[in-house]
């Protein structure tokens, strides 16, 4: 069972929500948290747990070799994304901007541009208990966060049969890291806040979500600020509403400590009940 | 021309409720450019008119012709982004992995394969409330290259600062420190970090301000809800000090935030309390910076 934690707006408790399912989920099942939000990952600051294992991940970018190439132009006029430019007598390449697509190198007839590893981020895998969490983490400066979501799927498809419950943090927004995060997952939850941003933003994940052919569901964070609106639409759209988290200033207070909520704040363990029934219901379905 | 670009690596700070304030203060003064395109909320509080709008096409999608396809699976074959599945016996483009590199194109025989542009959103340039004007835009779903549309909706306020003669625009960045971020932290001459006092703020502002000291821009940071943790705050406050970035403000865990947007106004139009304050405060701290 795969499901994915996503939102359209930031801040409005993906991570809060990962987490805590994690880690409620794990008292009784093997689960794997992946944090995807590669660019700023942030559940590790709730999951104490030890380091198991730790890689470097790389992209494939070219590497002019001077020797070779004979300034044909070919590399230039084939790379899409302006990462292969000619200059003068010498041939420069983009790192950043390089897609990784192979064209500049393969179709070189000198062979002067091999593709070359570049380090474009780090894997973590840690555990407790029944609990794994897994987490990538792109360097600085990389501008690219789906070629490394990639690359995390693949390490958990490797490392984790079926029996266990995957959770996904997934980036923000609803452009490219959300669709390779939440591809292929069987379920996604969509978190938002009852504010008109978050239920702008909820509908542009809808959206997303229905033109993926996604199942979902929502869940209110903060519900009681803002107004009824986003509980309206989910009506209207017949989205189902699967669980309401509080507006309480001591669930801000404990996130701000980097503490689980649903330890210390019992309203919030009866609402991620709600979501672990459906879940384990949705798994028995799946084994029938 | 000066351009400050509001920024917070973490989503939900309260970036874009202070950036349309600030807005707001500026007046006719500042254009304004929502550089958020995932998930822009800033028309929310400054109701544009979307005067203007026009489509935005970045990048390319392949397309393979069935009636000249001989099956002969080269196209597949280069693929490095697993994006010519073979359907039914025929080669069909997966428009979600496609990245348009082309190379499929130049390896097909029989040349039965052709890159589309693709409209990947839409930009607006709107008046509004403030008595400016306004760019923003719209990406598509699960659209790529919103660092371009970022760069597009940048050069646009730009223009209009030029042509409107105004000499000073505010940009609402987008969250994380990739494509986007980066493409709205060019040009920037000033950057306004906008974190909160939590485990996950402080780390995502250390991340995200080592992007902008990459870039050598100066930047000063408002802690928000900053009564939350004091604890953190004094960690923030601290890191502040060591990478010399001007502490503007610390402002209160404060709900006029969530109340004003859900009137669709600003926190200054809202509010009439300390909070107010502190906000005309920070701003005119903001251009005391640049200048």
């Amino acid at each position: 069972m795969k499901i994915a934690v996503a939102s359209g707006k930031g801040g409005t408790g993906k991570t809060t929500l990962s987490t805590n399912l994690a880690s409620f989920l794990a008292e009784n099942y093997p689960v794997v948290l992946t944090d995807l939000d590669v660019e700023e990952p942030n559940s590790g600051l709730f999951i104490e747990a030890e380091l198991v294992s730790e890689e470097r991940k790389f992209k494939m970018i070219p590497e002019w070799i001077e020797d070779k190439c004979t300034l044909c132009g070919i590399c230039q006029k084939v790379c899409n994304f302006h990462a292969v430019i000619q200059l003068g007598p010498m041939i420069m390449v983009f790192p950043e901007l390089c897609h990784g697509c192979y064209a500049c190198s393969e179709l070189c007839p000198e062979d002067a541009l091999p593709m070359i590893r570049k380090k474009m981020g780090q894997l973590k895998h840690f555990k407790k208990g029944n609990l794994h969490f897994v987490e990538s983490r792109l360097d600085i400066g990389e501008e690219q966060a789906v070629p490394l979501i990639k690359q995390t799927h693949k390490y958990i498809d490797q490392h984790f049969d079926k029996d266990f419950i995957r959770i996904y943090d997934a980036p923000p927004g609803t452009s490219c890291p959300v669709m390779e995060a939440v591809k292929d997952t069987d379920f996604v939850i969509l978190i938002t806040e009852p504010t008109p941003f978050g239920l702008h933003d909820l509908t542009l994940a809808v959206e997303t979500m229905r033109e993926l052919k996604k199942e979902f569901g929502v869940v209110v964070n903060r519900y009681g600020i803002g107004n009824d609106d986003v509980l309206k639409y989910c009506q209207e759209e017949q989205i189902a509403v699967l669980a309401k988290i509080p507006n309480d200033r001591r669930i801000a207070e404990l996130y701000s400590q980097g503490k689980l909520i649903y330890r210390e704040i019992p309203e919030v363990r009866e609402e991620l009940e709600k979501v672990k029934e459906l879940i384990i219901r949705r798994m028995e379905e799946v084994v029938r | 021309m000066k351009e400050i670009v509001v920024i917070s690596g973490k989503g939900g700070t309260g970036k874009t409720s202070l950036t349309a304030s600030f807005a707001y203060l500026g007046g006719e003064d500042v254009i304004v450019a929502d550089c958020d395109v995932d998930a822009a909320d800033m028309h929310l509080l400054l109701q544009p008119d979307f005067a203007d709008e026009d489509d935005f096409y970045s990048g390319e999608l392949a397309h393979i012709s069935q009636n000249e396809c001989i099956q002969c699976g080269k196209c597949a074959e280069v693929c490095r982004f697993d994006a010519i599945p073979v359907i039914k016996g025929r080669y069909i483009v997966d428009p979600l992995a496609c990245e348009g590199c082309g190379y499929c194109a130049r390896v097909c025989p029989t040349d039965a394969i052709t890159n589309k542009d693709l409209n990947v959103g839409k930009w607006y340039i709107s008046n509004i409330k403030t008595g400016s004007m306004m760019v923003h835009a719209k990406l598509g779903i699960g659209a790529d290259n919103s660092g371009k549309l970022v760069a597009k909706v940048k050069s646009e306020a730009k223009d209009i600062a030029e042509e409107e003669r105004k000499n000073l625009i505010i940009v609402d960045g987008s969250p994380g420190v990739g494509c986007p971020v980066v493409s709205s932290l060019s040009g920037a001459s000033f950057v306004v970090l906008v974190t909160e006092p939590s485990v996950s703020g402080l780390h995502d502002l250390k991340r995200v301000y080592e992007l902008v000291h990459k870039f050598n821009i100066k930047a000063g940071c408002i802690i928000n809800k900053a009564d939350i943790n004091k604890e953190v705050t004094a960690e923030i406050e601290k890191f502040l000090k060591e990478e010399n970035i001007v502490h503007i403000a610390n402002l209160p865990y404060d709900e006029s935030f969530t109340k004003a947007m859900t009137n669709g106004q600003t926190i200054v139009e809202y509010s009439d309390n300390h909070l107010k304050d502190l906000i005309i405060e920070s701003w005119n701290d903001i251009l005391k910076s640049i200048t």
